[in-house]
């Protein structure tokens, strides 16, 4: 088998007992990204030079007898919102382009210390604010399963970076589905963990109740593996959980028999593809064959999902990328930006100093991220903060509370993760609310702070993957990877490659 | 619920972003669409709900007051688009605008 193949855990094994050497896993996926991206255009940033350093280091210390990391010599690439003292990260943004973190992400020092090998940094929605990764300012990312259609996103370039064989385990993060959904249009395995059992330290604030950081793998086991090195306490994020981490991939070897899950009727109505019900519908079959139990369970507030969080999260955005000033890091404009003003053409800026903070934003954003801006602003601002914010938060809260009474009677929900497979580049661009809406299986998940994972369960007529989802209480990751991987035990779904990336 | 230009510019102030005329116009009908979407929440009688802020239990995280490392001035100063060693450089904080 060729090591672009292998899962992230039959590579470490390999590594570990020296199958196979570090530096020719690594150059095997560097070699396929070379070949590969050019099309795909899920990297920002490769680090040839830095990741066979590394690799080389690793084999080193391997022959010497000296112990190694649980991740030794895994190529892992990671999404372009999480600081790297080493690589440039932009967020996928002119506003930060070029830009230097003084450190690196908690996520990132701890991949470090378990000895994977970054290999370079994935495309995204500029600042995570997308679902089809077309709002990068570095151009969209190609869905390997059809050039012409989106990846999902924002993790676009981590998702389809995975799906093309270009690395065999990301990271990505998700603030309303961003693991999920580009994991379920890309046929791969995403996890989105229970907020705070990752630290956020390090990843670049999008709305900071709800981000996440999360594995994304081709096979639960794999995605497992990475939450044994990636979740844990840190006392640098305030919201990180003081709570041990299990030992998922040792979790995951038992049977389904008993599994009580809950399957949501609304999930079903109109407007979900007849392609995706029946692929979403074969896997509850699936399990039901396995064990498990499949329950009516209701979640009254679903439908409010999307408008809550397209409150909650532009507002916490329009405070968060107030830092983007212009002085600190990031975009400045020239000292001869006129031909805009503040306001409505007539307005003077207070002071030169507002005038370059003006200037510097308008042009360091893209559309998508000034718009999320303007709602987040509008909203908060004085008059409308009851209407608008306030009321979103209390919603947040009805919509929290339907998960606990349905966690009640089930252990987990499933149901689809994207009401279509992958849709075309271009297809959502015009209508910045049709994009919004890609996002109403996976917001909810969010506000309420629990764990979900997104897997495939078949494909389209037309090729397409079909993506289904598992959503648990707080902290219920180990039984979201088992359930998946008992899944992944029974079905063939998640080996399928794309035709145009076969090795 | 719809804005219009002069509240799309007003609330562009607010958000320090220099908008064009064009994008000021397409910002009100866009803005409006997703406000007229959002407004479906009034649906709900929320009255006795609380706010929910953070979907933890929301507690106070303490630590010793001990100096800790924390950046250089040259680590802070490393991405600044204009710095002279020691601090950062801004246009002036007070007086007219040249331009605008």
């Amino acid at each position: 088998m060729q090591p672009v193949e292998l899962s992230s855990v039959e590579i470490v094994t390999a590594i570990r007992q020296g199958d196979v050497s570090a530096e020719r896993v690594v150059t095997a996926f560097l070699d396929r990204i070379a070949r590969l991206d050019g099309s795909i255009n899920a990297f920002l940033v490769v680090d040839r030079e830095g990741a066979l350093a590394k690799a080389a280091e690793i084999d080193r210390r391997r022959k010497s007898g000296q112990p190694l990391g649980p991740l030794a010599g895994l190529p892992v690439a990671v999404k372009d919102v999480l600081c790297t003292a080493d690589l440039p990260t932009t967020c996928a943004s002119k506003m930060l382009a070029g830009f230097r973190p003084p450190y690196d992400a908690d996520v990132v020092a701890r991949l470090r210390r378990a000895d994977a090998v970054i290999v370079g940094k994935t495309n995204m929605d500029e600042f995570a604010m997308g679902g089809s990764n077309e709002n990068s300012a570095f151009g969209p990312v190609h869905n390997p399963w059809d050039l012409d259609r989106a990846p999902g996103g924002s993790s676009g370039g981590s998702a389809a970076a995975v799906a093309a064989d270009m690395a065999p385990a990301t990271l990505g993060s998700d603030t309303g589905g961003s693991i999920r959904q580009p994991a379920g249009l890309c046929g791969i395995t995403g996890l989105k963990p229970t907020y705070g059992r990752v630290s956020r330290r390090g990843l670049i604030a999008f709305a900071s109740s709800l981000d996440q950081v999360g594995p994304m793998c081709r096979s639960a086991a794999d995605c497992g593996l990475l939450m044994e090195t990636i979740a844990g306490h840190d006392p640098g994020d305030a919201t990180s959980l003081d709570t041990a981490v299990p030992p998922y991939t040792q979790l995951l070897d038992q049977p389904l028999a008993g599994l009580r899950i809950g399957r949501v009727a609304a999930h079903f109505a109109a407007g979900l593809d007849t392609e995706v019900a029946r692929g979403v519908e074969e896997a509850f079959a699936v399990f039901k064959a396995a064990g498990a139990t499949i329950h009516d369970v209701e979640l009254p507030h679903a439908r409010y999902g999307v408008p809550t969080y397209y409150l909650v999260a532009p507002c916490e955005a329009a405070s968060n990328l107030a830092r983007y000033d212009g002085a600190h890091y990031g975009h400045r404009c020239g000292p001869a930006s006129g031909g805009k003003s503040a306001g409505d053409g007539a307005t003077a800026f207070d002071s030169p100093l507002v005038e370059m903070y003006c200037h510097s934003r308008a042009e360091g954003f893209g559309p998508e991220v000034k718009r999320r801006i303007m709602l987040g602003t509008y909203a908060l601002s004085a008059g409308y903060y009851d209407a608008y914010y306030a009321k979103a938060l209390r919603v947040r809260h009805l919509i929290r509370q339907d998960y606990l009474d349905a966690f009640a009677t089930v252990d987990v929900i499933g149901g689809p993760v994207s009401a279509t497979p992958a849709f075309r580049l271009g297809e959502k661009t015009g209508d910045p609310l049709a994009m919004y809406l890609v996002d109403m299986y996976t917001v909810s998940t969010n506000l309420a702070g629990i764990a979900g994972i997104s897997f495939p369960c078949g494909f389209t007529r037309s090729g397409l993957p079909v993506g289904f989802q598992l959503q648990g209480p707080a902290l219920s990751e180990p039984l979201l990877l088992r359930a998946a991987d008992r899944f992944q035990h029974l079905t063939e779904w998640h080996r399928r490659r794309p035709a145009g990336c076969s090795v | 619920m719809s804005l219009s230009a002069t509240d799309v510019a007003k609330v562009g102030v607010l958000a320090r972003l220099a908008l064009s005329p064009t994008e000021v116009e397409a910002m009100a009908r866009q803005l409006s669409s997703i406000v007229g979407f959002v407004s479906q929440l009034e649906e709900l009688d929320t009255t006795r709900i609380e706010p929910l802020a953070h979907p933890l239990d929301t507690r106070n995280v303490f630590r010793d007051d001990v100096p800790q490392t924390c950046l250089t001035t040259n680590q802070a100063l490393q991405s600044a688009p204009r710095h002279d060693g020691e601090c950062f450089l801004v246009p002036a904080v007070l007086g007219e605008t040249g331009a605008a």
